[in-house]
């Protein structure tokens, strides 16, 4: 028999594994990780971002062997990471503005390149991150960050996506789906929740940008989202990564299903996953096994309009209908090779 | 004060700030019961032993097997393995391939010369064993291996019990059973053949024995009435079984009936087909469903062209020329499944008729040794030590109330050896608490690969029908490991990092390899993701108190 042995201890969907070889594991899987996110840190319990945040900024400083500084917008993030005098971050980081990490990341860069022609050698060493939520990349960083991308600095922008300001009190971003409650779209009316046909979808934004990499991910599938990073700082100029971060508290789910509701947007088509390099999609993530919007939006007391007594079957069909678009659009169900 | 203007406090860790204040729940590692182990006769940490098979550290899993049962070759070849029935991957795919594993595992262990671990002490007392079938082998074996000096005495000229007088050579070949027999007789089991003992307390007194375990099996055929002319040829299964082992074959003829349902019946019917019978019918009062024999080996014998008259007796066997006729009677179930005769009759011709309507319990020996208690013509044994009424006296295997076969046997000396031992020492046993249920239902499927199981090979049809070699074939050492990971590993740890990783405080230390994990208390808040992500349940949110 010449089956591969490809399961689950030496498979691709836990973190690692006592009987994988150590190169083939993932960095979360590692007692040497950096743990750039250290504990004490005052993010909810089960919080996405936390999860999110250490797993991007742990691949990137392997891929960088530690030489890495982070620019971090106001948001979550921030707050919880560094009440003064406290730090959770074991690497330099640097916190400025709400509005402005594209940009602080972008002198960085500039300052490390200059530093670099000055010593003589052809590109800096040290890499930079700029990473915010996406009410500080979607919205209120937005013109910074299109001018990083359109100038192409060297900078790797992470967007941790929780889809609302869970940190003022959950009020809407442009990344807020239709139909979520917020504070600011409030269940009420004759359209409960936010309103279809409004935000934006920041990925599709950076790839018109031409940008040399672009991709999303979610806190669900790590070995994804690691080999995303790591293709990121392989590469130079501007690059994007959207992360998708459930919030247990702004979506009103328990703590311990963080992951599975990252895992429960992908596989219902509501998050794509892709990579694209200058503007053309390069890569899907497929679908593993299909299912309704249903099973994604029951667990989220922030979608809890949509199953009272009477239910809301209509709003449900419109949801499933862009679940099914994003699964025709990008490829999501095809089998590889085909 | 050296900072810088407007800046009051030197810049701190996190660590300083201890979230583990916050929990309410805290995470809990536990090692739950797979129901592989749960369901098993005989005891065997299946998940267990698979741990070390993954990993292609074959050694390690058949040393770990063979802690509670010595067998692994005789039971990946004859066990039922109820175990696949309960395993959890069954709800997922198909389940686990444990008796393929088992096999391969006894087979490796038979090619390359693996041997027991000596006793590490000795204690002085002897004990006696009667029987060495599965079950007296079992319990001489594990009572050697605590260091007591045993003696078998076995009534037949060859060791095996059972397993060499009743299971066909085509489902266990001689040379695995003694191979696997001698290993535990190399332990320094005392064996003494062809010493049949009809007077037990005269053998506990003469021998000087310390404590006896009984396992002398049911070799009596029984018998039913069914009248009949001297002409007619009827055996029965146990001493055409028996035939098999001693070199000369019975004469079963061109055509043979077989009369009985169970096990035997089957067995009895395709050794027929492969000693030449061109007909081999057997007849059974009830339905397929309801047969006692097990499934699969109804199905092989079918294949093997084995015919069967459900719903059928035998009323009387007369005379035919050049052979017996038997006078069958249709039958019908009642409403309670029970086979009720009709009156309609047919007449089937037949070189010989073989009984196997089951086997009653040579109890002799046990005259004369008082407080024993024998109903339904078994001995009876208290099921949690497996000790008769006699102090000192235990028995198991088919002499005792338990179903009948070899695995439940190996159990039976397993469990008496655990209380005999007990028993010498004067302290009443300590068994570990036996650990929760691993319900499917504690899984996290997700993080399981696809993967279908492995087959094993079948002998060839043709092959089947005309020589007695093996009809199941076992797995190569690739396909071994492939089924050995398709284990779950329910309620118990197989290190796959996801606690360590889903942690979104690094409140899970990685021990290292072998070492597991630890919760780190003072920062872990409580979130439950380790618990939800955890693949295999090994991970319990219980209520802080304070």
């Amino acid at each position: 028999m010449t089956q591969p042995l490809k399961f689950y201890q030496t498979g691709t969907f836990t973190v690692g594994n006592r009987l994988l070889a150590p190169e083939l594991r993932s960095v979360q899987a590692s007692a040497e990780r950096s743990n750039a996110l250290n504990s004490g840190h005052r993010a909810c319990q089960g919080c996405g971002e936390a999860l999110g945040a250490r797993y991007v900024v742990d691949a990137a400083m392997r891929a960088t062997r530690g030489q890495l500084i982070a620019a971090n917008a106001t948001g979550c993030l921030e707050v919880f990471s560094t009440p003064y005098p406290e730090t959770s971050w074991q690497l330099p980081w640097i916190h400025s503005l709400f509005g402005n990490a594209a940009a602080v990341g972008t002198g960085i860069a500039a300052a490390l390149k200059v530093q670099a022609r000055k010593a003589g050698r052809a590109a800096p060493e040290v890499r930079v991150i700029a990473q915010g939520g996406d009410g500080g990349t979607t919205d209120i960083g937005f013109g910074c960050l299109s001018g990083m991308f359109e100038r192409n600095d060297d900078v790797l922008y992470v967007c941790y996506d929780n889809e609302a300001y869970m940190n003022t009190g959950v009020q809407r971003s442009s990344a807020t789906p239709p139909a979520a409650r917020t504070a600011t779209t409030m269940a009420v009316g004759e359209a409960p929740g936010a309103a279809f046909g409004q935000g934006k979808n920041l990925p599709l934004i950076a790839m018109a940008h031409e940008i040399p990499y672009v991709a999303t991910a979610t806190v669900a599938d790590l070995r994804d989202l690691e080999a995303k990073v790591e293709r990121a700082m392989a590469l130079r100029g501007a690059r994007y990564l959207h992360v998708l971060v459930p919030c247990p508290l702004g979506w009103g789910a328990a703590s311990h299903d963080t992951i599975r509701l990252a895992r429960l947007a992908r596989e219902t088509g509501l998050f794509p996953e892709f990579e694209a390099e200058h503007g053309q999609v390069t890569a899907v993530t497929r679908i593993r096994r299909r299912l309704p919007v249903e099973d994604y939006l029951r667990p989220q007391k922030r979608f809890a309009h949509l199953f009272g007594p009477d239910g809301d079957p209509d709003t449900l069909a419109r949801i499933q209908a862009r679940a099914d678009r994003n699964i025709a659009r990008f490829g999501l169900l095809e089998a590889p090779g085909s | 004060m050296d900072k810088p203007f407007a800046i009051t406090l030197a810049p701190g860790s996190s660590l300083a700030n201890k979230t583990g204040s916050w929990r309410t729940r805290r995470p809990v590692y536990v090692d739950r019961l797979p129901p592989c182990n749960a369901q098993c006769p005989a005891g065997e940490d299946i998940q267990g032993w698979l741990y070390h098979a993954e990993a292609g550290d074959y050694e390690a899993a058949w040393r770990h097997l063979t802690r509670d049962n010595p067998f692994p070759a005789v039971m990946g070849r004859v066990c039922y393995h109820g175990c696949e029935g309960a395993c959890n991957r069954g709800r997922l795919d198909q389940p686990v391939g444990i008796n393929a594993v088992e096999r391969f595992l006894g087979d490796e262990a038979i090619r390359r010369g693996w041997r027991f671990a000596p006793p590490a002490a000795e204690t002085g007392r002897h004990v006696l064993v009667v029987g060495a079938g599965p079950s007296g082998l079992s319990a001489a074996y594990h009572l050697r291996r605590l260091g007591h000096r045993v003696t078998v005495r076995e009534a037949g000229p060859l060791a095996g019990g059972m397993m060499r007088f009743g299971i066909p050579q085509y489902r266990l070949p001689r040379d695995v059973l003694d191979a696997e027999v001698q290993r535990v007789l190399d332990l320094g089991v005392t064996l003494q053949l062809n010493s049949k003992v009809a007077d037990l307390a005269q053998a506990l007194a003469e021998g000087g024995h310390d404590a006896a375990f009984l396992a002398v099996g049911a070799h009596i055929a029984r018998r039913a009435f069914i009248p009949a002319k001297d002409s007619a040829r009827i055996l029965d299964a146990v001493s055409v079984l028996r035939s098999m082992e001693g070199g000369e074959p019975p004469l079963l003829g061109r055509r043979v009936v077989v009369y009985g349902g169970g096990n035997t019946a089957i067995d009895v019917a395709r050794t027929a087909r492969r000693l030449g019978a061109t007909e081999a019918v057997i007849v059974y009062r009830r339905t397929r469903d309801r047969m006692p024999a097990h499934d699969a080996e109804i199905e092989e014998a079918l294949q093997e062209g084995v015919m069967v008259k459900w719903l059928s007796t035998i009323r009387q066997a007369g005379d035919a020329p050049g052979g017996t006729a038997l006078t069958i009677e249709k039958m019908v179930l009642d409403a309670e499944g029970r086979p009720q005769p009709t009156g309609e009759f047919e007449t089937l011709e037949a070189d010989s008729l073989v009984l196997a309507l089951g086997q009653d319990v040579d109890l002799s020996l046990l005259d004369g040794l008082d407080g024993l208690q024998c109903k339904d013509g078994v001995v009876q044994v208290d099921p949690a030590t497996m000790m008769t009424g006699h102090p000192g006296v235990f028995a198991g295997g088919d002499m005792v109330p338990a179903e009948r076969n070899v695995t439940v046997a190996v159990g039976h000396g397993k469990k008496a050896a655990r209380h005999i031992d007990a028993w010498l020492r004067g302290q009443p046993p300590q068994p570990a608490a036996k650990h929760a249920a691993a319900g499917f239902e504690r899984l996290n499927t997700w993080y399981y690969s696809d993967a279908p199981p492995t087959l094993r090979p079948q002998l060839d049809l043709a092959r089947r029908t005309s020589s007695f070699d093996e009809v199941q074939g076992g797995l190569t050492e690739d396909n071994a490991l492939f089924e050995a990971r398709r284990c779950l590993s329910c309620g118990n740890c197989f290190e796959c990092d996801n606690c360590y990783g889903v942690c979104p405080d690094n409140a899970v230390i990685k021990l290292g390899p072998g070492q597991r994990f630890e919760i780190n208390y003072d920062y872990c808040k409580g979130c439950g993701l380790c618990a939800a992500e955890c693949p295999c349940g090994a991970i319990d949110m219980v209520d802080e108190t304070c």
